[in-house]
């Protein structure tokens, strides 16, 4: 790859996205502001935090389509935990952790036992789990007061300390949601680039045989980046109940492909080609500073699907189009 | 000789900085092999390339039966009569289409076939699948063929199209010698029939059987013609080279202490019984034909699969894997055949590649320890003799030998007590071959050594004792010297009254 190309694709992305925020604030002086700031972090919190889990699946060659329902799910199990069955704000938390583990652990081993294709596997498990989080209330969303199934109303009510996760602003600025973002970021980053078992989920996704050959345990490695997946998405549940603070059947809808575009989106970051930590990082920013932006200069809310494809378009184009890296025979 | 088929002038082809080849001159005469040898890197791939129009040249004017020829797709050379069979096999088939269709695969794409299905197409596939000696079920997948099979299936694909030049790259290099004695009766009949044959190959044996012309490539041109008989091989190798080869003697040394025993193994149900062992200090190669049974020997030592009955020891314990990683925690390494397919990973660096299996080692807690990683790249660089520019080079940027040494290098990084090698050399040439070999020796002092290889000149290249394999089983042991090759040739093919295919003589060695 000759120097001024290889820089453009390694570097494109990211002055992109430096050149947006330039001209996003030449022509909205609110755009950079504090507060503007910590609302883009804050409506990409959940979606980042789920891309980041799919990023995972991504590395092992695989697809978790069932991140959004695990989302869904685990706001409708808190809602549930705290108003039906009255219990507080840790049970709910670690029920959800616990659900989320456990659908990623089913995702695994139907893949990797069963031999379910991951794209199959993951959507019948998202299809599973959007129903089931409608039996207990029989579709109804979950609020205290409402009307249970046997004729009572349900008495429980969200935990303060369970809110405040959604709530809760460190320094009267930062949300606790957007901390736990970044944590998990680098967190997930740390252990995919640093650590020997990131290292053997990318030469899992690269070439599972040569790794199976180089006696790693593959199909461990694989049901582990579903767990993780599954367990991220339940974080992104929790984070979401809190902040909504009931359990709305009708939220969540968009988490998925915002989160799959995300990860993809991330691809095109640093010219990696390849799913990275750093990159979905960036790709969930890179949306919500445009969406941001776009807002406040009174583009209509009905645009931004549009926008986001273009942009994810754009993205798979950079990355595979432009670092077609140059291939000797 | 006049008319030739194809006429190469001055081809000159350049990847950025890197010339790749550097005015080529070439003539390929209709009704003539002409083999075409050359190192890793010499160019021979690219070349191939932009004949069969997936490269442009950048300068330099290639004819066709006196015609400009000078494709701008692999479509419009294959209209114009030159018809490849590339190396990678499975560029020539679809795997879970069934095997006429297969055959039928560019009459259905051009619309010559219209409905593609049912007995009609069988019957225009049978007279396909006969030519090549096809014996399998045409209505199966193709993908459930062995490897053989699906390279006759691209072969019979590519001559259907009744080429005028026929460029077959590789493609002994997973056939059985039965297979490969049909597909040289093929050559033959395609060379009576005036068809001009480009053919690329390392292997002598076939080189010394077909080949009426050898042209060797090195370093982008063309540095030497053979085409009096007799042909000068080794002239052609020096041509390819650029010096002689320094001949590879065998020295059998004084064998160690046993490392590895079987007992009474039986590999496959129904097959013979037999023993091996293998010692310290010394370098066993298991040879016999594609299908007798040696990657199941592999998969037994390295815990992919259990044989049907029988006891392993290892330095006296007993030995029974149940994985790879077992096997590895014991000291028994496997390389794998078919490095891009078990060895490699693409999207990592050499030194990356290097460092997979011993991952633990360079690594503290569960973080890598990059300059651990470095160290061990520049090392296995240097001991293997890779040529790169760095260890932090992308592995698919390596040529062919390169790779393998890397695929290689990498189980030498560590001690092992049993390592075992599977078709080391395939897709290598002579001079990576060699320095392979050597490393593999120069290092078998402290471990037990079993190379598997189908070709019986790298068996005796390597090998002080040489065991033949057949029906899954041993049928005959050598040792190195004064090797009775005719002996070894029968023991392979002879036990072979119940397998798969005709046991044909072998080509003479």
């Amino acid at each position: 790859m000759t120097g001024a190309r290889g820089t453009a694709v390694r570097y494109g992305f990211l002055a992109l996205m430096a050149g947006l925020v330039v001209v996003f604030g030449l022509l909205e002086p609110g755009f950079l502001t504090v507060p503007s700031g910590v609302f883009i972090l804050q409506s990409v919190a959940i979606t980042g935090i789920l891309a980041l889990g799919v990023t995972c699946t991504l590395v092992v060659g695989g697809f978790d389509l069932s991140i959004g329902a695990v989302a869904t799910s685990a706001l409708m199990l808190a809602a549930y935990v705290m108003v039906v069955w009255e219990m507080g704000a840790a049970a709910a938390v670690l029920l959800c952790l616990a659900m989320g583990a456990g659908v990623g652990l089913a995702n695994g081993l139907l893949i990797v036992r069963m031999r379910v294709p991951d794209l199959l596997a993951t959507l019948g498990m998202m299809f599973v789990l959007l129903g089931l989080q409608r039996i207990p209330t029989e579709g109804n969303s979950i609020a205290t007061g409402m009307a249970l199934p046997d004729g009572t109303a349900a008495a429980g009510t969200f935990a303060p300390g369970f809110l405040a996760l959604g709530r809760l602003r460190l320094w009267d600025v930062l949300p606790l949601s957007v901390v736990v973002l970044l944590a998990i970021a680098v967190v997930v980053w740390a252990f995919l680039e640093l650590t020997r078992h990131g290292r053997l989920m990318y030469a899992i996704g690269s070439n599972a045989q040569a790794a199976a050959l180089a006696g790693t345990n593959v199909d461990r490695y694989r049901v582990a980046a579903y767990v993780i997946s599954g367990t991220l998405a339940s974080v992104g549940g929790i984070l979401l109940a809190a902040r909504l603070g009931r359990g709305d059947v009708a939220s969540g809808n968009n988490l998925l492909l915002d989160a799959v575009a995300a990860a993809l989106i991330g691809y095109a970051v640093l010219g990696a080609s390849r799913p990275n930590a750093f990159g979905t990082a960036a790709g969930a920013l890179f949306v919500g500073i445009l969406l941001q932006g776009l807002t406040m200069l009174n583009a209509p809310y009905y645009t931004q699907d549009f926008v986001k494809g273009a942009v994810l378009v754009a993205a798979l184009v950079f990355t595979f189009a432009l670092t077609g890296r140059t291939r000797r025979a | 000789m006049d008319g030739s088929a194809i006429r190469v002038r001055g081809l000159v082809k350049a990847f950025g900085p890197n010339r790749v080849l550097r005015g080529i001159d070439l003539d390929l005469p209709p009704g003539t092999v002409t083999v075409l040898m050359g190192a890793n890197g010499a160019g021979k791939s690219t070349l191939v390339k932009v004949l069969c129009g997936i490269h442009a040249a950048d300068a330099g004017a290639v004819s066709l039966d006196g015609r400009p020829f000078a494709p701008a797709s692999p479509a419009e050379a294959l209209r114009a009569g030159v018809v490849t069979v590339h190396q990678g096999i499975d560029d020539g088939v679809v795997p879970d289409l069934d095997l006429a269709s297969n055959l039928m695969l560019d009459r259905i794409a051009d619309g010559t076939v219209g409905v593609a299905s049912g007995r009609a197409l069988r019957e225009r596939a049978r007279p396909l699948a006969e030519m090549v000696g096809l014996s399998a079920d045409l209505r199966g997948p193709v993908g459930r063929l062995p490897l053989a099979d699906r390279q006759l299936v691209a072969i019979a694909r590519a001559v259907a199209q009744r080429p005028r030049l026929l460029i077959l790259d590789e493609p002994t290099s997973s056939l059985s010698a039965a297979e490969a004695d049909r597909l040289f009766a093929l050559v033959d009949r395609l060379r009576a029939r005036g068809v001009a044959l480009l053919y690329i190959s390392h292997r002598m044996l076939d080189i010394r059987r077909i080949a009426d012309r050898i042209v060797a490539m090195r370093d982008g041109v063309v540095s030497g013609v053979f085409a009096t008989k007799p042909l000068d091989a080794a002239g052609a190798v020096r041509a390819m080279l650029g010096r002689d080869l320094s001949e590879a003697a065998v020295r059998v040394p004084e064998p160690g202490r046993a490392v590895l025993a079987m007992r009474g193994a039986v590999l496959r149900p129904g097959a013979r019984r037999f023993d091996l062992e293998a010692r310290a200090n010394e370098v066993v190669a298991v040879t016999g034909l594609v299908g007798s049974g040696k990657s199941a020997l592999a998969a037994a030592l390295f815990g992919l699969g259990r044989p049907a009955e029988g006891t392993m020891t290892l330095d006296g314990a007993p030995y029974a894997p149940a994985s790879p990683a077992e096997a590895i925690r014991r000291g028994v390494f496997l390389v794998p055949r078919d490095r891009r397919a078990n060895a490699l990973v693409a999207d990592f660096d050499i030194a990356r590649n290097l460092s997979l299996p011993f991952l633990r080692r360079h690594s503290r807690g569960a973080f890598v320890r990059r300059a651990s990683e470095a160290a061990l790249g520049a090392r296995m660089v240097a001991a293997m003799g890779i040529v790169c520019r760095s260890p932090r080079d992308a592995i698919l940027t390596l040529s062919g030998g390169n790779q393998q040494k890397v695929a290689v290098g990498r189980w030498m990084a560590e001690a092992s007590r049993l390592l075992v090698l599977d078709e080391p050399f395939q897709g290598v040439d002579i001079q990576a071959r060699r320095d392979i070999g050597a490393r593999i020796r120069a290092t078998a002092a402290d471990r037990a050594t079993l190379v598997l290889v189908s070709d019986l000149d790298e068996a005796a290249e390597i090998a002080d004792r040489i065991l033949v394999m057949a029906d899954h089983s041993i049928a005959g042991e050598h040792r190195n010297e004064g090797l009775d090759r005719i002996a070894v040739l029968r023991q392979a093919t002879e036990a072979r009254g119940n397998a798969r295919g005709t046991a044909q003589g072998p080509a003479a060695a």
